[in-house]
């Protein structure tokens, strides 16, 4: 399985346009970072408009834990994309250039096969997150320097000390790392049905563009339905974010708001992987490779 | 005859309300002369905010103050908001900084104490405060109570405790209550996790408090300017 899993490796960093992904992560992370280097304090005023109107905010604001909060935001929507890119190409790659059918013909179990390019995607999935982590949390954490952090909700505001920070970040990546994994496990899906890799990974975009729209919409129809889209658990990693508070009302230090959510929203990740990666494998293995 | 009368009247109560006037302005001086001994201060403690959309730790403070009107609270490793407003938790700066007129407002019992109550008139147009209620303990020469109105920032008020500092006029506890406006931001920027939880009715304008309990202060050791940027 480690050769397979090797030999897949091999494969996908080979390639290109494995690397496009990567650069367009530095190239968006870049500009963000100098957008908010040369002009965040105007964003922050937008932001903090209705506070800004009773409050004096002292403190560093645009600190690296900040700045890293909003790339995360904005970037964990389209980073799906690129996992896209990838994962939906595994299969119908093959079959596009006829490779595939050559590729069975080895003494290796179609499962076993299935499963080494499945874990090869999901490895590209995480290394793209971590690659993610550096220049966001950590080349952030150096150009803006850490201080505490605003959580700015719809309703309320979250305020969490310097020292409190870091491990929610830790949390939150790995977190971030099983929603890719799943975006990953469906373009792997779908990549299973069509012999060009274009179709899979527009597919997949669509799914999750369309959820995440219903899912963000405040219309009550949709946010009865919301609860049954992974792209809802997909923000779950913003629960590590929000303090429990005493009996006094005051934010304890070290305690995450809702634990058992953010894990139940772990789990729906975790079992809509399991399951677009089982049935790609079952239907792989009852499929008649004609490419 | 009426006229007679009259006239007595005015003057009686002009001549009285003057004495009042300036009795107030001179238990004020003292006030002012007691905490005039403080030219600045660095003090450390504890603060906590209770503003009911806000979810803030109790957090350590370094506070630093210098005359006439400086005043800036640190908090450590974190960030701080604090009720707008200039003269905000600090006594001394509305004190010091303001030319203003002084009423003898009669006395009031405030936690079994009879305090004299005082109000402040600004002298200056653009002042922002426009009206300042103190309650003063006579005995002691320190202000236990504060009402502020302001133009910009509506009114608030300070409630001090004092201890091992009240020789300088400096309180152990300040309480710092405000009115506070509505927040929201819309669900399509925030783009928040919805952790199944019921989100909570708040109550509309409901004041906001700060209380600040300080541990220690240096007092007129010498406070430099950088620590105000």
């Amino acid at each position: 399985m480690w050769s397979l899993l090797r030999i897949e490796l091999y494969k996908i960093f080979k390639r290109p346009r494995t690397y496009i992904s990567f650069a367009a992560i530095w190239a968006i992370v870049s500009l963000i970072q100098l957008a908010i280097y040369v002009d965040g304090q105007r964003y922050m005023e937008f932001f903090m408009k209705d506070l800004a109107a009773s409050f004096e905010i002292q403190g560093n604001m645009l600190n690296g834990y900040f700045v890293c909060f909003i790339i995360l935001q904005t970037l964990l929507i389209h980073v799906p994309l690129l996992i896209a890119l990838v994962a939906a190409d595994m299969i119908a790659g093959e079959a596009n250039m006829g490779t595939l059918r050559l590729l069975i013909t080895k003494p290796v179990s179609r499962t076993k096969l299935m499963i080494s390019k499945f874990l090869a995607s999901a490895v590209y999935a995480v290394l793209l997150l971590v690659w993610m982590a550096i220049l966001s949390l950590f080349l952030s954490m150096v150009i803006f320097g850490t201080d505490g952090m605003m959580n700015a909700k719809s309703y309320e505001i979250i305020i969490l000390e310097k020292d409190d920070i870091f491990w929610r970040y830790a949390l939150a990546f790995a977190y971030a790392a099983v929603a890719l994994i799943t975006v990953a496990s469906l373009g792997f899906l779908l990549s299973v049905f069509a012999e060009n890799a274009i179709g899979p990974i527009v597919a997949t975009m669509s799914v999750i563009i369309v959820f995440t729209i219903l899912s963000t919409m405040d219309i009550p129809l949709f946010q009865q339905v919301k609860h049954y889209f992974f792209t809802t658990h997909m923000i779950g990693w913003k629960g590590f974010f929000d303090v429990k508070v005493d009996a006094d009302g005051n934010a304890i230090v070290g305690s995450i708001a809702n634990l058992p959510a953010v894990l139940r929203s772990a789990g729906v990740l975790l079992a809509h992987t399991f399951l677009f990666t089982g049935a790609a494998i079952l239907i792989f293995r009852k499929k008649d490779i004609l490419s | 005859m009426f006229m007679r009368y009259t006239f007595l009247f005015i003057l009686f109560f002009s001549v009285t309300s003057g004495f009042a006037q300036d009795d107030a302005m001179r238990l004020l001086q003292k006030v002012k002369a007691k905490m005039d001994r403080v030219n600045d201060y660095a003090a450390t403690g504890k603060m906590r905010t209770d503003v009911v959309f806000i979810k803030a730790p109790v957090s350590n403070i370094r506070v630093y103050y210098k005359k006439p009107n400086r005043f800036k609270i640190n908090r450590d490793g974190g960030i701080s908001l604090l009720p707008k407003g200039g003269v905000s938790v600090n006594l001394n700066a509305l004190m010091l900084t303001n030319d203003f007129t002084a009423l003898d407002a009669g006395k009031a019992t405030i936690a079994g104490k009879e305090l004299r109550v005082i109000k402040l008139l600004p002298l200056q147009e653009n002042s922002d405060v426009v009206l300042s209620t103190m309650y003063i303990d006579e005995l002691r020469l320190l202000v236990l109570k504060t009402n502020t109105t302001t133009r910009e920032n509506g009114t608030y008020e300070m409630e001090m405790q004092f201890g091992n500092y009240a020789d300088y006029g400096l309180p152990d506890k300040v309480t710092f209550t405000f009115n506070t406006k509505d927040y929201k931001l819309p669900k399509g920027i925030t783009l928040e996790f919805d952790d199944g939880s019921k989100q909570q009715q708040l109550p509309k304008n409901k004041k906001g408090r700060i209380e600040i309990s300080y541990a220690s202060y240096q007092v007129n050791k010498g406070v430099s300017d950088a620590m105000f940027k």
